[in-house]
Formats: C-alpha cells, structure tokens, sequence
C-alpha cells in the first residue's frame, strides 16, 4: 500500500485528540471517553477473535481482572496507580495465559471455547461478589484524590486523552502484529488451523501468545474503567455487559482490521445512546435494554449481511463509486 | 434421625430440580447432537417461555398445567420459524455464525423482555403451589413432583420420536451425516428448523412445571442456562441419556452442596465441574467423540 502505513492511524488519533477542543460538553467528554475504553477492550478482543478466529463470549474475566486489580492494589496495598496499571495489565494476561492453556491444551474452540470463556467469567463474577478482599456484594471504592499523580483529573478532557493514547497505541501494535509473522501465523490457524499446523505453525503457541496479550490489553481497559469511574462491583466488571461489547464492536467495526473495534465501538455506543434517547422522548421515561435490543438486531444483521462490518461495507461503496466514475 | 432426614430431603429436592434441569437441557443437547451448535439463545427462550405462562396466567387465568397444552405447540412453531426464517439464511451455513447469530437473538429476547416487565421478579399464585405429600419421613412439593414425573414422561417421548418415527429417522440421519441425508431426499432445512422446534418446545413445558414454584425475571434464564450447558457437557454433547443423568447429577450436587457451603457457592461448585468436564473429558460421560 503506502510507504507509510502509519499514517491513516496517525491521522485518526490526531482526529480525535482534537475532538474535545470543539466539542466541550461534559456529556460529550463522557461519552468520547467511555467509548475510547470499549474501543480498549474491543481491541483485546480482535486480536483473538477478529485475527485468531477464536471467540471469546467471555472477555469480560480480562476486564474485571484488570478493574479489579487496579481498584485494590491501591485500596489494599496503597500503591500509585501508574505503576498498578502495568501490574493490573500483567495480571490480565496471566489470566489470559492461564485460560488458554488450560482450555487451547484441551483442544477447546468454536462453541466449546466460547462456552468455557463464558464459564469462567461467570466463576471470577461470582467469587468476586462473594470475596470480603474484593468488596463482596459492596463492591470496591476508590477514594477520590484529584491529580495527575493519582491518575484522576479534574479536567475529563485528560481522562480521555490518556484512554486515547492506549487506544493509540493498541492501533498501532495491531497493524504491527497483522504485518509480523506471528499474525500471518494467527490469521493461518484462523483460517485453517489443521492446514497451518502441516505447514510447521506452532499453533497452541501462537494462540497462547494471542490470548495472553489479548488480556494485557482488554485489562487495560478495565484499569481505565476504574479510573473513570472509581466504583466497581461484580456485575460492573465481570458482568456479561463487557463480554458483550468487547465481542459486538470488532464484529461491527469490522472482524480482524485495525480500526474495527474503534469504528464498531463508536457505531455501537453511539446508536445505543440515540436509541435511549429516542425512546426516552417517546414514552416519557428510560427505557431499560432498549439500547441491548438494537446491539442484538445490529449483530444478526452484520453477521447477515455485512460480514466483514462497517468498514467492509464502506469499502464496498467507495468501490463502487470509483468503478462508477472511469 | 434429623440429620438424614435433612440430608435425604436436599437429596429428594435435587432429583426433583435435576429432572427440570434435565428436561431444559435435552432441548439444548437435540440442537447441539443435530446442528453441532450451542444454542446461545437457550437460556432466553426458557425465559420468554416462563413469561408466556405468566400472561397466560394472570391475563387468560390459565393454569400452567393447561398452559401447557397451548404453549407446547407454539413455541414449536416459534423455534422452527426462528431457525428456518433467522438463523439459518443469516447464518450462511457457517458454524461461528450460528454462535453468534443466537447470541444475538439472546441479547434480543432478554432485553426486550426487560423493556417490557422490567426487571421485577414475578411469581404466580396456584392453590397448589406450597401443597406436600408425606413420604415416609419426607415431604416432597406437589409441583416438584409433578414435573419430576412429567420430566421423564417428556424425555420416553421424545425418544420415542426420534426412534420410531419418519421424522425421527430423518433428524438422526441428518445428525449423523447431513450430505447424504439430502440425497436421500431428506429436507435439511427443514429437519434443522424441526429440531430447533422440538428444543423450543421443551423449554415450554419446562417453563410450565417450573413457573407453579418459581419466579421469574427477564434474567433467570441465565441462571439456568449455564447449569444446562453443564449438564449437556457433563452427559455428552447430543446425548439424550446423558442429558437426564447429567441433570439429576448436578441437581443433586447443586442441592447438597447448597446443603453444606451456602447458596453462592454451590452456584460455583456448578461452573467447576463445568470447566473441569470441558478441560479433562469434553466427551462427556456418555459421548461418543467430541
């Protein structure tokens, strides 16, 4: 493609990074930053099943593991929360390590697997709610300190920038890992992994390694969670929601690219909010799972008629507009 | 003896939930034996089930027990329209389609029911819904016993079908060898939709004994969706048999240990044996191969 590929990335980021400068409502900030965490998960997600092929209805164990460790190794231990960050990171891909070779060990994928990612998100959501170290049904407060050195800033602007740069620097290690040999490995396994196995890929290695940086990195989103919100319970950060929208975005975005789970996560969010609001004025009052029904019909509809989501769709149009006009 | 009696009555409740458990996973392991798919939608169309004998009830005045004989048939029809109009042209044939096809219409039926009745719990009143009978030292609940016994009664049926009938035959060919079932003239399509259908239905009557001594909210499916993928993991994938002793199993292990640690964690003693099965023995105990 281009000789400096990049490029489209930087320009996205920097899009973005100026959004706040125009668009100031705490409403906007909100949503600008929460969708850069679902992006964050989303992106963890894709690696391993958008360029893995191995789904995960589960990903909310990274999640909660990430939120979780976050809140408490500063509530517990007392310590700074830009060194808990990468510890929080460090702890969600031993869990994803943990996960996949019990379970990639054992042969799972398709339906088993998803099923087992499904089992022990549940296990971690129950045992946190049950756990006096984790808060138990109570959950865990963060206590609210302002300042760059506590991670929490007064200005939201700086909260969403921080979450942009991980979801900076995620988009630019995914389009590093399509182009390596490890993800020519990972989209072979994907694609037939009988056939990549033949040809001398080492396929338990490779998606262990998938899996594990898969939970780095959608631990990272539930760090940012913490940091946003400085609540959490079991349902918040082991709770089906997330496994949910880690898996929704990539599949709307766009399966296996880079900019999927940042485009489907926006699309996502996005529609969910119109929906609620939409609802709201009609009837008079929110309405709850409105939004969930849409992200429902939105999945089926993608599987149905937009597999490769909403970016493969748009490729298609621009396509056709340029073979339109010779 | 107390202590037994106590012992012996947990026991007795377990088989009772474990048939229950039993009769919701047989839909569950059709599916899976026919479509090679876990239906992710399983657990949510138990719950629109429930709410079905809820309305039927409190806005008809049905009893569950009559319930029964009308919903049966209509949640046949909507499983068989489900397939054969949703999943299967959505799907293109593709197996992690139809994960994510039914994980989709999952999402759909939970939270529209919860856009509907919010996230209240429910129950029904039914003038049998706390009578007892005394069996030796024990006394076992009516509606636990009636669907302990019909819970069996609907398994001997349904593998009636499926040995000695047209449709039967036609389900198990499919099963076995999809291709050349079409060449032999059998509808794939059609059997696939059918076997969706007679999954749905189960989950009706299962959703008809349950509902005299249950309660129901637009979530409980999860909680009875997870024991049924256990079971089906525990018996074997596909496997009828499998299904019945798995559910009775994990009833009873779910009673018991409710019995001795508290409730949350016989919960979790639940979702262990479930990974555990998948890890070390994903045939399960009476699957053939995985």
């Amino acid at each position: 493609m281009s000789r400096q590929p990049y490029m489209p990335i930087a320009l996205v980021v920097v899009g973005l990074a100026l959004l706040p400068l125009g668009l100031t409502s705490n409403t906007v900030l909100n949503f600008l930053a929460f969708a850069m965490i679902i992006t964050l998960a989303a992106q963890g997600w894709n690696i391993l099943g958008g360029y893995g092929g191995q789904f995960s209805f589960g990903h909310a164990v990274f999640f909660g593991t990430g939120a979780y460790a976050m809140a408490l190794l500063q509530v517990r231990f007392g310590i700074n929360p830009w060194l808990a960050l990468p510890l929080a990171m460090a702890l969600g891909a031993g869990v994803g390590f943990a996960i996949g070779y019990l379970s990639f060990r054992a042969r799972l994928r398709g339906s088993y697997f998803a099923l087992v990612t499904l089992a022990f998100a549940e296990v971690f959501r129950i045992s946190a709610n049950a756990w006096g170290f984790t808060g138990g049904a109570a959950g865990v407060l963060v206590p609210l300190r302002i300042g760059a050195e506590h991670m929490q800033f007064a200005d939201k602007r700086l909260a969403y920038w921080l979450a942009l740069t991980f979801v900076a620097a995620t988009l630019a290690l995914t389009h590093a890992l399509s182009r390596s040999r490890f993800g020519a490995h990972l989209v072979a396994v994907r694609e037939n992994e009988e056939a990549a196995r033949a040809l001398g890929v080492d396929a338990l290695a490779v998606k262990l390694k998938a899996i594990t940086l898969s939970g780095a990195i959608t631990a990272s989103a539930g760090c940012l969670y913490t940091q946003k919100f400085l609540y959490l319970d079991a349902n918040l950060a082991y709770g089906p929601w997330i496994s949910v929208e880690a898996l929704l975005a990539p599949i709307i975005g766009g399966l296996g690219t880079v900019f999927g789970p940042l485009v489907g996560a926006v699309v996502l969010l996005g529609l969910g909010e119109v929906t609620k609001t939409a609802f709201a004025n009609l009837t008079g009052g929110a309405i709850p799972g409105v939004d969930l029904v849409v992200f429902g019909v939105l999945l089926i509809l993608c599987v149905a008629y937009a597999p490769r989501g909403v970016l493969g769709l748009a490729q298609g149009w621009l396509g056709r507009l340029k073979g339109a006009r010779p | 003896m107390l202590k037994l009696d106590i012992f012996l009555s947990a026991l007795a409740n377990g088989l009772m939930t474990g048939a229950v458990y039993a009769l919701i996973s047989l839909g569950l392991t059709l599916v899976y034996g026919v479509l090679h798919i876990i239906n992710f939608a399983h657990g949510a169309t138990l719950t629109a089930a429930m709410f079905a004998v809820l309305i039927a009830h409190t806005v008809f005045g049905l009893d569950p027990y009559l319930a029964v004989f009308v919903l049966t048939p209509l949640f046949f029809a909507l499983g068989y329209g489900v397939q054969r109009f949703v999943i299967n042209p959505a799907s293109h044939g593709n197996d992690s389609n139809i994960l994510l096809v039914t994980l989709g219409l999952s999402i759909i039926i939970e939270n529209a029911l919860l856009a509907g009745f919010r996230s209240d719990t429910r129950s029904i009143d039914v003038p049998y819904g706390f009578s007892v009978v005394e069996v030796g030292n024990l006394f076992l609940s009516v509606p636990k016993l009636v669907a302990f016994v019909a819970s069996f009664v609907v398994a001997l049926l349904l593998w009636l079908l499926l040995a000695h009938t047209d449709t039967g035959k036609a389900i198990r060919a499919v099963a076995k060898e999809k291709t050349g079932a079409a060449l032999s003239g059998v509808n794939v399509d059609h059997i696939y939709a059918v076997t969706f259908g007679l999954g749905a239905a189960c989950l009706a009557i299962a959703a008809c004994l349950l509902m005299p001594t249950f309660l129901v909210n637009p979530r409980i499916g999860n909680a009875f969706v997870l024991v049924a993928f256990t079971i089906v993991v525990l018996g074997g994938m596909g496997s009828i048999a499998g299904a019945l002793v798995g559910g009775l199993i994990i009833g009873v292990v779910e009673s018991l240990s409710g019995l001795y640690f508290g409730e949350s964690l016989g919960q979790i003693g639940i979702f262990l044996i479930f990974i555990l099965v998948l890890l070390f023995r994903p045939t399960g105990l009476f699957g053939a191969k995985a």
